[in-house]
């Protein structure tokens, strides 16, 4: 039983630069636990004090959201892959922007 | 690790087409993903432009989203291909292009670039690099050089 869990660049910090593991697990939580055993200072960027995935950290196993399944509870097979990937958005909206910056202008 | 002295390079066709993105959008926000190496230094090199759709439909002219599908998607094939994720790029229309209190409220890479093109009734004029350094509780952007 191995499941590889892909660790985006934010969090390499934490697991001593290593982009993936090998890791056993039934379940995507059980991976994870796993995960943050072999790197304790990995556990608050994953996980919320309450137990569950922090708000802004999207987990896959392979290319479905465990959220649409059972989430943390969503069972893994051998040589499956969970993929770690914190969200991405913004927008100019609440700009604070100032009038310096004019690098790079064309 | 990372801090004012890193640098985003870039050649100038990809840095010409994340711009024109902006452009192609406008009035709304473009979006995508730089993928590239880290050298020893902490310094970026972008290898290709991924453009991706703007999933924030509903506020598209001052709000971006891309989807996390398509960041597993671009992440997986980033990395068969050697390269990784290195930053992400944006567009403000008619507004600067510096970072907004949304961009760093919504921002969680840290030590990626987060490229930001001003895009001024139609046509992209400055473009500026930042770096999102430290953690998520302290997490702040700094100035980052883009060499092209």
């Amino acid at each position: 039983m191995s499941i590889k869990i892909l660790i985006p660049i934010p969090l390499r910090p934490y697991t001593g630069e290593q982009s993936g593991a090998k890791l056993t697990g039934w379940t995507v939580v059980g991976a994870l636990s796993n995960l943050v055993t072999q790197h304790p200072d990995l556990r608050r960027h994953l996980f919320a004090e309450e137990g569950k995935l922090r708000s802004f950290v999207n987990v896959y196993r392979n290319d479905d959201d465990v959220r649409y399944l059972a989430k943390e509870a969503t069972p893994v097979k051998n040589a499956e892959t969970i993929t770690i990937v914190p969200s991405l958005a913004g927008g100019v909206s609440a700009c604070a922007c100032p009038t310096a910056l004019q690098s790079n202008r064309m | 690790m990372l801090g004012d002295s890193m640098a985003l390079r870039i050649s100038r066709p990809l840095f010409e087409r994340l711009r024109q993105h902006g452009e192609q959008t406008y009035p709304h926000e473009c979006c995508g993903l730089l993928v590239g190496e880290f050298d020893e230094a902490g310094n970026k090199t972008v290898k290709s432009v991924v453009s991706c759709g703007n999933m924030r439909t509903d506020s598209p002219h001052n709000r971006y989203h891309i989807s996390p599908a398509e960041l597993v998607r671009i992440q997986r094939e980033s990395r068969a291909a050697g390269y990784d994720i290195v930053g992400f790029y944006h567009s403000h229309p008619d507004h600067p292009a510096f970072w907004s209190r949304t961009d760093l409220a919504e921002a969680h890479w840290t030590g990626c670039s987060y490229v930001i093109t001003s895009v001024e009734k139609g046509k992209a004029t400055v473009t500026n690099s930042f770096i999102l350094l430290d953690r998520e509780e302290t997490k702040h952007f700094a100035n980052e050089a883009i060499e092209i």
